[in-house]
């Protein structure tokens, strides 16, 4: 019971994760690769507040999104003044950096031996412990960032992001102040992956660099293009699917070792069938076969 | 009367090419002025140094008193210069009523504040300009297709939508990069008599056209320019006569 309740707060992290990347890569048509460091910091901020500070659980989750929205400035103000391939590989950088960080930092951070420890949160009394707990927290973020993300996507706000992704001179000609839109969605995406990251960093209680590498980032952006990029459901689907499908492996009886490469396996050829066949992923009304 | 846009001396070279060679123009308000000349005459580079999608290398622009000039292109465009493009562009994979309804200045549901308020001032915006999509879609006859996407429009049709999107953000001045070129002659009908209507609703029209026939149907104010420079300037009727007119054009 206990396995099947962590593939499902596995899941719905993965849900707040592909969502809030959706908005970036789906909508608006920004091919970032640097969601797994947004994830990262938003762990780490928690971490470290919850072990040294002892500060409550409310404060860490505004903490842990006000640094992972502020990081998300920072990254895209400068980034936003490249496009197309020059965007991603400015993100790219910026991922590589903050892992560094992460790894480095080894008095803060504690390098790669990672932040042990960190203790379960209490709101208002409730002590979040066992993993019922944990999925309750993590449906109640989960529906929060799907809530928002439909809003925002269905918003004359989301019709502006479209448009920026089809043509960015069309919105300009009619108006539309297009750094503000791109940095905007960019602070909100950043945000949301650092609550699924202090969600992770409770629940594991303990966190390490390797969590989160650029490969966790193309997992993100994978579950995006599979599900469907412009769609949010596509992107909920698409988590469920690509974070339940090693699981199934292993219950086929595939050892662990072999089932580890098998799904690097699938998630490759998933891709490059999903660019042959469907390209919009399954529920994406945009390809990036332009 | 004092002119709505007064351009002066503008100036733009591409490596070594000149496509503005110290061009100066006036226009007035409600007026309709068309632009010809052959192609490289810079025609369309006027265009994008007005709209702010090019900064000049020397020159002014004043719009109602306001130097045009440095602002970005999306500050011009709100206020109330809207162009289209030669190309043509649209958002083709999403609807005609989209497209439009993006056109819209000042919308509630561009904010964040009101999206994260569920602020029903959205709601009450979308409907009311919807509706203003409707009517204007009426006016060209083309209510059908509100709901098709762009890239299932005939050409002529795309062209319609994006006037109709230049009108739906509130131009004061709409700037037309051939209008009717590659339409088939009753669209470009339904097309130049919206065009001749708008200064009535108190909106000034330059167009850049190559349809001699359509410049003479509805311009005021003709001007004819080649290698950047202004060449002739005045009644269309007269500018057509012009020799240098006749040689450019017979070639």
């Amino acid at each position: 019971m206990e396995y099947f309740l962590h593939i499902l707060i596995l899941i719905g992290i993965y849900v707040i994760l592909s969502v809030s990347l959706n908005l970036i890569v789906g909508y608006t048509g920004l091919l970032s690769v640097a969601h797994a460091a947004f994830y990262g910091v938003g762990a780490y901020v928690a971490a470290l507040l919850a072990i040294k500070f002892h500060s409550p659980f409310l404060v860490n989750i505004i903490l842990a999104v006000v640094f992972g929205g502020l990081l998300g400035a920072m990254v895209g103000i400068p980034t936003l003044r490249t496009r197309d391939d020059y965007f991603m590989v400015t993100t790219f950088v910026f991922q590589v950096i903050i892992f560094s960080i992460f790894n480095n930092w080894v008095s803060f951070t504690g390098g790669p031996m990672g932040l042990p420890g960190i203790p379960a949160p209490s709101f208002f009394g409730w002590r979040i412990e066992s993993h019922l707990d944990y999925l309750i927290v993590v449906l109640v973020f989960s529906l929060l960032v799907v809530i928002l993300s439909l809003r925002i996507g269905h918003s004359p706000f989301g019709r502006v992001l479209k448009a920026i992704r089809e043509d960015e001179i069309f919105s300009q000609a009619h108006g539309k102040n297009i750094a503000f839109f791109k940095i905007a969605i960019f602070v909100i995406g950043a945000g949301m992956a650092s609550v699924a990251g202090l969600v992770y960093a409770y629940y594991i209680s303990f966190i390490e660099p390797t969590s989160f590498t650029v490969m966790e980032s193309i997992f993100i952006i994978s579950i995006v293009i599979i599900g469907g990029a412009g769609n949010i459901w596509g992107s909920i689907v698409g988590a469920t699917f690509l974070v339940a499908l090693p699981e199934a492996l292993r219950f086929i009886g595939m050892p662990n070792a072999i089932a580890a490469n098998i799904q690097q396996l699938i998630y490759g050829a998933l891709l490059v069938l999903c660019m042959l066949y469907r390209p919009q992923g399954f529920l994406g009304e945009y390809s990036f076969d332009k | 009367m004092k002119p709505i846009l007064y351009i002066e001396n503008l100036n733009k070279r591409f490596d070594g090419t000149v496509a503005l060679d110290n061009f100066s123009l006036k226009v007035q308000g409600a007026s309709i002025t068309g632009i010809i000349g052959p192609n490289g005459a810079g025609k369309t580079t006027l265009f994008n140094v007005i709209t702010g999608f090019l900064p000049p290398d020397s020159g002014s622009i004043q719009y109602n008193d306001q130097q045009l000039i440095g602002l970005p292109s999306y500050k011009i465009a709100r206020d109330g210069i809207v162009r289209t493009f030669q190309q043509l562009r649209l958002i083709t994979r999403l609807t005609v009523l989209d497209n439009i309804l993006l056109a819209f200045q000042n919308q509630a549901g561009e904010r964040l504040r009101n999206i994260f308020t569920f602020s029903r001032l959205i709601k009450i915006q979308e409907q009311a300009n919807r509706k203003k999509t409707q009517e204007l879609l009426d006016s060209l006859e083309i209510r059908d297709k509100e709901n098709a996407l762009v890239e299932d429009l005939s050409y002529g049709q795309q062209k319609m939508v994006s006037l109709l999107c230049c009108l739906a953000a509130g131009a004061k001045m709409v700037l037309l990069d051939e209008p009717v070129a590659g339409v088939n002659p009753e669209t470009i009908n339904i097309i130049l008599e919206m065009i001749r209507k708008l200064p009535e609703q108190g909106v000034t029209v330059i167009l850049i056209e190559h349809n001699m026939d359509a410049i003479m149907r509805v311009c005021d104010n003709l001007v004819f320019m080649d290698q950047g420079k202004k060449i002739v300037e005045g009644d269309p009727e007269m500018v057509r006569n012009n020799p240098a007119v006749i040689e450019a054009y017979l070639e």
